[in-house]
């Protein structure tokens, strides 16, 4: 998710409810830290809250929106991810078993992106090519694309106990309503399509059995004691509510610029070493004589 | 004359300078470049990784069967003490291969475990034979007693204790038995299956093994059982939380501290070979469940059916606390006393029935409880009302769900088992023994799997940097695996948990270190992009010269020749 994004007007419950989101301020979102949420290789100072804690049983969505070309998407307009890097940390992913399937919807320009993966992963695709935009009368501007309405109105619809599934959701966008192609791609899945609930990765809906047994206690409580303060309680102190200023980055990694521990040669010095060769050659031969070389 | 001589000594001059500067870039400036670009790899054990991809476990179990007197006829006595070992291959997939190896010594019973066995009941038997000899971790003994005996309920045949013993019935086909070996051939599949319920089982191994093998379990039953438990960490958090949504009508009080000290601390001590536990509690007021329960005019009584608990849980999750700072696996149990308006509140189950302990869980997360405080006043109560919640009942169904999502409990025992409740510390030491059966295979086989795939990461992306500590982690890895093995192999159970609890946690220490994602990926194109400004207007002069020389020094060569003939 981004600055300006198209969902946010109309955030809905369901989305309300997803058990991560990534999308904790925009100075974040960069390669870098998708790459390192996915595959879990976060500083140890992370906090819980900003961590991917998926397990084998997890079903993952990921929604990319924004930019994007042939063979890569754009994050944030100044970076980008190619479909080599994605597949290498789906990988990786996968082998560490983080996830149990994986849907993953591509809101951007040509984001035909799957024919990288060759693996059977367990992932889905939705994607797009984007050509037409629907615009907004007041502000003149286009600030959605049909794809991102139509499958907004279709998600909206959607309730906890839907029985909708992955077909429905692939007919969402059909040509001539949309313009624009979308394409999915199943064959990385192992279950049939039409039986995987939309709720599996939209939903809230969780796995629970009802505890059936019980085991009879009969020890009295210990008395625990404790050790209580002898000097009467301050008064409760004011809450002071500060507002991130937006320029602070959200996750302690570093920001978009990565900080250089190794020593790289300044900038000049590749520069200056073919003028200096340059040079001497003149100088040897001077310019008169050029033609001993060529 | 001297005008060709300085233009011959110039020419020279100019071969000589073209020649040592494309030597000065050969010699000098292709290894400047290579090393600057090299990217720092550290030493890998790749060898004997590629020996771990390949994984044979061999699990021994030592075993003792007892028997008392009136089992065996006296002349077939003589043969004991007889040992026997069993072992038993199970191919798991092409990589993985397993071998149960169980080591029985059969003998009789001494006159104290004699005088232990005629106790009126099996459960003082059990007691009375603890207090003789204690067996180590790992091992079992099975107790044998004759058919006349009393102590087991007719439909009983085996009576699973709270330690590590078991008594076993003889049945009439075992009576007909005229020597030692027939009589042990009756018993060996009654051994085989309490072997099952309290060492070790193909299918707990199997499914603790399903980090390295990706199988589809048949059954719905055991799909839900491998989900259930969480998966084996270092260490766990637990959370308790007391869910007041009415602090208008209730004033709630919860000996938190003292009722997980006594109820759940003895369990967590017992645990501590496993996992470490950190226990923090928690109370949250104005929070509802987010479920509109319905009333049901029949029971007088709210009810929540079991189809709407499923959406019970992600509502509240937001509002609980966790302990930041960790990224432990948290099991959280909340306690929801149901607003005034909304008393009482029971959960049924699927068939419209009202469940007793009026709790559900979820795999992996937790437990939650509702409790009704509605007896505790009555209608013309002065709100807010003081209640003193009943932690020994809390406790009691708290504890059933935290021995479920720990896996200490799976299947049902068998048809003819009587299996003792639990002993005050909420585990049994076979079932204690169970799960570091599975928690060491478990971690083995995650171990190994992150160690082979962090290996074949690392070689099939060549620009990644491997430090010197993540190399450590692996070289630790791999060593601690090597041990787990050999101790699991001895039957050592302890230390082959201990073992392969480091082998973890040096593997995963290394595949998640932030370092590894240094270096993106360049593709080749981007590559050339670089280097050709950079290098070839540089190399054009140099080899435009190289070629001049060769070609100029030929045609010396071919004047030479032609004035020799």
């Amino acid at each position: 998710r981004f600055q300006g994004d198209q969902l946010l007007p109309y955030t809905h419950v369901l989305l309300q409810n997803l058990l991560f989101s990534f999308s904790s301020g925009t100075q974040s979102v960069t390669v870098e830290n998708f790459l390192r949420v996915l595959t879990g290789r976060l500083p140890p100072s992370t906090p819980r809250s900003k961590r991917l804690l998926s397990d084998d049983r997890s079903n993952i969505l990921i929604y990319l929106t924004g930019h994007g070309g042939n063979g890569f998407l754009k994050f944030q307009d100044s970076e980008e991810i190619s479909n080599v890097e994605l597949a290498d940390a789906f990988e990786q992913m996968w082998q560490k078993r983080r996830y149990n399937e994986l849907l993953f919807i591509i809101d951007t320009c040509q984001g035909s992106f799957g024919n990288l993966f060759k693996y059977n992963l367990n992932i889905y695709f939705f994607t797009l090519f984007v050509f037409q935009h629907q615009p907004d009368l007041a502000i003149g501007v286009h600030l959605m694309d049909r794809y991102t309405f139509y499958l907004l109105e279709f998600l909206e619809d959607i309730h906890p106990a839907s029985k909708a599934n992955m077909n429905d959701l692939f007919k969402v966008c059909p040509k001539s309503q949309c313009v624009s192609t979308p394409g999915h791609r199943t064959d990385l899945f192992q279950r049939d399509p039409a039986s995987v609930l939309i709720t599996d990765f939209f939903g809230s809906v969780r796995k629970v059995e009802i505890t059936t047994e019980t085991v009879n206690l009969t020890d009295p409580i210990k008395f625990i004691h404790t050790i209580t303060k002898l000097h009467p309680h301050p008064d409760p102190p004011l809450l002071l509510f500060l507002l991130h200023p937006p320029s602070s980055p959200l996750l302690p990694v570093s920001p978009q610029k990565p900080k250089q521990k190794d020593w790289h040669p300044p900038d000049g010095f590749i520069l200056g070493l073919w003028t200096l060769i340059l040079m001497v050659f003149f100088q040897t031969y001077g310019v008169k004589h050029l033609k001993h070389i060529f | 004359m001297t005008e060709m001589a300085t233009t011959e000594v110039e020419h020279r001059r100019g071969q000589l300078a073209a020649l040592s500067i494309a030597a000065v870039v050969i010699v000098v400036g292709v290894p400047l470049w290579w090393k600057t670009t090299e990217t720092y790899r550290a030493w890998l054990p790749v060898s004997q990784i590629q020996e771990l991809a390949k994984l044979e476990l061999q699990l021994s179990a030592d075993v003792e069967v007892v028997f008392a007197r009136g089992t065996v006829p006296p002349e077939q006595q003589k043969k004991m003490p007889l040992t026997q070992t069993q072992e038993e291959d199970h191919a798991v997939d092409e990589d993985t291969a397993l071998k149960y190896r169980y080591e029985t010594r059969y003998r009789t019973a001494t006159v104290m475990e004699e005088d232990a066995l005629n106790k009126p009941t099996a459960a003082e038997a059990d007691l009375a034979l603890h207090m003789l000899s204690e067996s180590p971790c790992g091992s079992l003994v099975i107790y044998v007693i004759p058919e006349s005996s009393s102590q087991l309920p007719l439909d009983a045949d085996v009576y699973i204790g709270q330690r590590r013993t078991a008594l076993l019935r003889v049945v009439e086909q075992m009576r007909a038995a005229k020597t030692l070996e027939q009589l042990l051939h009756h018993l060996q599949p009654q051994i085989k299956q309490v072997l099952r319920v309290m060492s070790f089982s193909r299918a707990d191994i199997t499914a603790a093994l399903s980090d390295r093998v990706r199988f589809h379990p048949g059954s719905k039953e055991s799909v839900a059982d491998s989900m259930r438990a969480f998966k084996s960490s270092p260490g766990y958090e637990i959370t308790f939380s007391l869910l007041n949504p009415d602090p208008k009508s209730h004033r709630l009080y919860w000996d938190i501290e003292g009722a997980a000290q006594t109820y759940i601390q003895p369990l967590l001590t017992k645990m501590s070979p496993v996992a470490n536990f950190s226990i923090d509690s928690q109370t949250l007021h104005y929070t509802m469940l987010g479920v509109n329960p319905r009333y049901d005019a029949n029971r007088g009584a709210y009810t929540l059916n079991a189809d709407s608990l499923a959406h019970v849980i992600n509502p509240v999750e937001a509002r609980l606390g966790s302990n930041a700072a960790s990224s432990n696996p948290v099991l959280n149990f909340l306690l929801y006393v149901p607003d005034a308006h909304h008393s009482p509140l029971y959960i049924q189950d699927h068939h419209k029935q009202e469940v007793p302990s009026n709790a559900f869980h979820s795999p992996r997360w937790g437990g939650i409880m509702v409790y009704n405080v509605d007896g505790y006043y009555g209608p013309e109560a002065e709100f807010p009302v003081d209640i003193n919640i009943n932690m020994a009942k809390v406790m009691g169904v708290f504890l059933a769900q935290l021995r479920l999502l720990l896996g200490v409990q799976s299947s049902p025992p068998p048809t003819g088992f009587l299996v003792a409740p639990c002993g005050s510390a909420g585990l049994a030491d076979w079932e204690l023994d169970r799960l570091m059966w599975s928690r060491s295979v478990e971690n083995i086989a995650t171990a190994t799997t992150t160690i082979t795939s962090l290996a074949q990461l690392l070689d099939q992306i060549g620009n990644i940097v491997i430090n010197d500590n993540i190399a450590e982690q692996v070289s630790s890895a791999v060593a601690s695996l090597q041990l787990a093995v050999a101790e699991l192999e001895a039957g050592n159970l302890g230390f082959a948990l201990q073992f392969s609890k480091e082998a973890i946690m040096a593997s995963e220490k290394a595949f998640f270190d932030p370092s590894l994602l240094h270096l993106l990926y360049f593709p080749d194109d981007q590559k050339f992009a670089i280097y050709i400004p950079l290098f070839l207007p540089m190399c054009v002069p140099i080899l435009l010269s190289l070629l001049k020389i060769a070609s100029e020094a030929r045609q010396k060569r071919r004047e030479k020749q032609a004035k020799k003939d």
